[in-house]
């Protein structure tokens, strides 16, 4: 079992065998629908496929390589939020936020990505695999047919994130009613309890009981990006 | 611990195929019923939409979202040690175990690691918030199929629980006590000696149940044979939990994963049941309670000294990175993707609960059972709302 | 009450029967409401109970009452209101009608029927009509669920009562319940006298039998199928609120009491204690504060039975409808069968 950073003597192998074993295996059945990876040595293991690759890498990376446990499907968003934590004075102008999109492990070349957590029962061997998703239309192939417990996580996640799923034919809300407009988890999305009172940030307004002073802990500028 | 007879298989299945036969032959219409989302069998605002003939369910299907709280938004304006604060309400019975996942995962962002001390602390509120919750399932296993009395027995001794972890961390129900780099506080004085008794106690009323519940008769011809998950099913799902190891996968986070937790520490068992019914469900909480006693008993007498907190900055900053911890909850496997920009917040928050995966199996289980049944067989999948929900 | 107020005109005799009913019914239904639902469940289950109301909430059950009493009508708006006003009534109406025919003394009974058995056998079935017809008239999908179980069941248990019953009535052979009574409290089993030879005895199987369907005819667990309060709510009971609710619940006890009032009129000796301790040889030697100490001695029986009732009830889970109608059908039933032929040829042998 690997070691994670973790209470044992031994320090973080610099090379994770195993995994590195994995990848190469999985590069040779997925070959070049496989475009990224990243392996944190003692931890995990990501991978990035091409989108129209999508099914048919999971189905893969199933029946050759026995990834048989559906952890859960979601998606990230990878543009900072417009509105930062919710703290900007509505008085003031909106500060200036570098709106950059950058993404996390494996890579990624669009706003929003795909991702699921796979893991061989037998092995215990986790895997996350990521796939981009594309900014105009966004949609990427269904996985029921491969996990059927995919149904509620791609339904939960198209109602989130807007995210068509090609073959999934019930794509109804998971937790939204019927009538409700737009993508709740997407970054351009306003958190309404913020925009309504911004949080103030980490102060000590009220005076302790007892008459100290308020402390005021050191203010960090948090006017910058999400 | 037996595997079920072929005879009594292959009597439930024809039980219902002559049902089925009758039906079409009388040409009767069928009835649509909502159970939820006030109703006294589900743990909360659950909604059955069932269409049945006479008795038997033909289609169900869960509509949630009457507890939608949006987590994943909240947690996108909150700093990292906000979050507990959120989290805790995730699965409100066993509340302790949901902030550790959350925790570990920053920790393993920021690349620090809790005291020694701390860590035992922490696997022992753990497993007390796995012995509160399941305590409760328990009894309320025994509420869903009419028998009245061992819940009064279960809330009695789940009390003893929940003051111990009152009087360590100042919450019955929201501990909020993680924090990034250890705990918020030590133990008080007298606190080992007392959870010591307390277990004691836990383990009677683990026998008392098992008499008073699991040995009737008409419990188990309640249970045994309804809802039988395969193998195949569960893995497909993502089940988790004693779902999954009722029906022969033999799978727990605390032994086959490495966490600066002190699972490892503790001689213990893992138990799983072949048979994947929801008697098998119920009875591997029974056991898994009484090993969680067995694992408290050890921890307690090897807690190290120490400081329960690491050397952490006032104002934490994550580094940039994505991290995924899971852990076995109560409910099940329970887990954090963290991706954090090196800020003061995390970036995006996807929290994988347990009763989402384990309720997403409901369509396909409840076809064609009778309606006691439904409330049987969500007893023994046992769901939180807030977990389903989040 | 003939023989000891022959000397009252009649309209005065019908008023202390109808008195007498009410109390008969009642005063049980009371008591046990307190003592059993009240205490020892809530003893049962590491609890105190209501303590609040009265000393030790011995008032609790008034407060109950009036709670419900002034409570507001409320009567669906999609269901059927004549009849779902009516359906209370006819469950408690078997009620009274059937408490009618048990007697309670040497002198003291309501009627004297030659057939009480029979007739109230009978009776006792008119209460699922009004279950029944509960459940259909509440408009409620669980009211249609609860009332169709219980249609279901109650149907399928009057049959293991009545055969277990056909067993008494051949062992007495008479089926007026005062004649029961007399047949056990002065007869022998195997020359020995000294407990007369009440009918709990001979008939175990019977009388177990009866329980387990007098357990299934009040809807009490495991048997509850038509009100489980997990999955129903309450069942065909749903809609009802204040007073009528009032009148089920109070039906609900009250029947217990009368069926556990005819179950030890059948099998333990009714009224009565054994005629050799006090060297009585027929029913016209009994002394006349008989009629007052009988009573008590069905009171006291009454209660040891509604407990049995009772402690079943509060210790098991509920079976499922089709395990329930499977029992009656082909457990229960035989074995009465079996019973009703044993017991001839014994009688006939012996």
């Amino acid at each position: 079992m690997k070691q994670l950073s973790s209470n044992s003597e031994t320090t973080t192998p610099a090379v994770d065998v195993v995994r590195e074993q994995m990848l190469e295996a999985i590069k040779g059945s997925l070959g070049d629908a496989l475009i990224d990876s990243h392996i944190k040595p003692g931890d995990d293991l990501w991978i990035r496929v091409r989108t129209d690759s999508w099914r048919t890498s999971v189905q893969k990376l199933r029946d050759v390589h026995s990834f048989d446990y559906f952890g859960f499907l979601s998606a990230i968003d990878w543009m900072p939020s417009p509105y930062g934590r919710g703290e900007d004075d509505p008085t003031e102008p909106a500060p200036e936020r570098d709106m950059t999109i950058r993404s996390g492990y494996a890579g990624g070349d669009t706003r929003m990505q795909v991702f699921i957590r796979i893991v061989n029962s037998t092995t215990h061997f986790g895997l996350t695999v990521k796939v981009d998703v594309a900014d105009s239309s966004p949609s990427v192939e269904s996985l029921i047919t491969i996990f059927a417990g995919a149904n509620w996580h791609e339904r939960e996640t198209h109602e989130m994130f807007g995210i068509d799923f090609v073959g999934h034919n019930d794509l109804r809300n998971m937790y939204l009613p019927v009538d409700f407009e737009g993508h709740p988890l997407r970054k351009d999305f306003p958190l309404l309890a913020r925009m309504v009172k911004p949080w103030p940030g980490i102060v000590d307004v009220e005076p302790l009981p007892g008459g100290d002073e308020p402390e005021l802990a050191a203010q960090d500028s948090n006017g910058g990006d999400a | 611990m037996t595997m079920l007879g072929d005879r009594q298989q292959l009597s439930y299945i024809a039980s219902q195929a002559a049902d089925a036969r009758l039906n079409l032959e009388l040409e009767t219409e069928g009835m649509t019923l909502n159970i939820g989302p006030q109703h006294p069998a589900t743990h909360g605002t659950l909604r059955i939409i069932a269409r049945l003939d006479g008795e038997q369910v033909v289609w169900a299907e869960p509509a949630c979202g009457y507890m939608h709280r949006g987590y994943e938004k909240l947690t996108e304006v909150r700093t990292f040690p906000q979050v507990t604060t959120l989290v805790n309400r995730i699965d409100w019975l066993g509340s302790f175990a949901n902030e550790v996942p959350f925790i570990l995962a920053a920790e393993k962002l920021m690349g620090v690691e809790a005291p020694t001390r701390a860590q035992y602390i922490r696997t022992i509120l753990f497993e007390l918030s796995r012995i509160a919750n399941v305590s409760l399932f328990l009894g309320d296993l025994g509420v869903q199929l009419g028998a009245i009395t061992p819940v009064f027995l279960a809330f009695r001794d789940r009390e003893y629980v929940l003051n111990l972890i009152e009087s360590a961390t100042g919450g019955r129900f929201h501990p909020n006590f993680d924090r990034i780099g250890g705990l918020k506080d030590d133990l008080p004085a007298g606190w080992i000696d007392e959870t010591r008794a307390v277990m004691k106690k836990l383990r009677n009323f683990c026998d008392q149940i098992e008499d008073l519940l699991f040995g009737n008769e008409i419990f188990q011809s309640r249970t045994r044979g309804i809802g039988v998950i395969p193998r195949d099913v569960a893995l497909q799902y993502g089940l988790s939990g004693a779902n999954l190891r009722a029906s022969g996968v033999d799978w727990d986070l605390r032994r086959d994963q490495t966490l600066p937790m002190m699972w490892n520490k503790a001689d213990w068992k893992v138990w799983t049941h072949p048979d994947g019914d929801s008697f098998a469900r119920c009875w591997i909480r029974l056991q898994e309670t009484r090993e969680s006693t067995k694992i408290v008993d050890q921890l307690l007498g090897s807690i190290p000294s120490g400081p329960v907190m690491a050397k952490v900055p006032k104002i934490i900053k994550v580094p940039e990175g994505e991290a995924w911890v899971s852990t076995e909850n109560p409910l099940g496997e329970m887990g954090y993707y963290v991706v954090s920009r090196g800020d003061l917040g995390p970036f995006r928050v996807k929290i994988r609960s347990a009763s989402f995966n384990n309720i997403s199996i409901t369509p396909w289980l409840l076809r064609g059972v009778y309606v006691p049944d439904i409330v049987t067989i969500l007893a023994s999948l046992y769901f939180i709302l807030g977990d389903i929900d989040r | 009450m003939i023989g000891l107020f022959a000397e009252v005109p009649y309209w005065g005799q019908s008023l202390l029967r109808v008195l007498g009913g009410l109390v008969a019914v009642l005063l049980p239904a009371g008591t046990i409401v307190y003592i059993f639902l009240f205490k020892m469940m809530s003893f049962m289950q590491s609890r105190l109970g209501p303590m609040e109301a009265g000393p030790y909430g011995s008032m609790q059950l008034f407060a109950e009452v009036g709670k419900w009493l002034q409570k507001e009508d409320i009567v669906p708006d999609r269901a059927d209101a004549r009849i779902f006003k009516m359906a209370p009534i006819i469950v408690l109406v078997s009620t009274f009608l059937l408490v009618v025919v048990v007697p309670f003394g040497p002198d003291a009974f309501f009627t004297d029927f030659e057939t009480g058995v029979f007739y109230a056998l009978a009776v006792s079935s008119v209460s699922v009509l009004g279950i029944l017809i509960a459940g259909w008239s509440s408009a409620n999908k669980y009211s249609l669920l609860g009332g169709l179980r219980a249609a279901g069941q109650l149907i399928a248990y009057e049959l293991p009562m009545v055969l277990a019953v056909m067993g008494v009535v051949i062992q007495a052979g008479t089926m007026n319940l005062q004649k029961i009574v007399v047949a056990q409290n002065s007869g022998s089993m195997f020359g020995i006298d000294v407990v007369g030879h009440p009918y709990v005895i001979s008939q175990f199987v019977g009388f177990i039998i009866f329980m387990i369907a007098i357990q299934a005819e009040l809807t009490q667990a495991p048997f509850d199928m038509p009100i489980a309060e997990s999955e129903l709510v309450s069942g065909y009971m749903t809609e009802y609120s204040g007073f009528r609710f009032l009148i089920f619940f109070i039906g609900e006890f009250a029947t217990a009491g009368v069926f556990a009032m005819i179950a030890s009129v059948l099998f333990l000796g009714g009224w009565g204690v054994p005629f050799t301790w006090f060297g009585w040889t027929s029913i016209d030697d009994i002394a006349n504060w008989m009629n007052f100490v009988g009573p008590l001695i069905m009171f006291t029986k009454m209660m040891l039975l509604v407990f049995i009732i009772m402690w079943i009830r509060f210790s098991y889970p509920r079976l499922r409808e089709d395990q329930l109608q499977r029992f009656a059908w082909k457990g229960l039933i035989p074995v009465a069968l079996a019973n009703i032929m044993v017991t001839s040829i014994l009688k006939v042998v012996f």
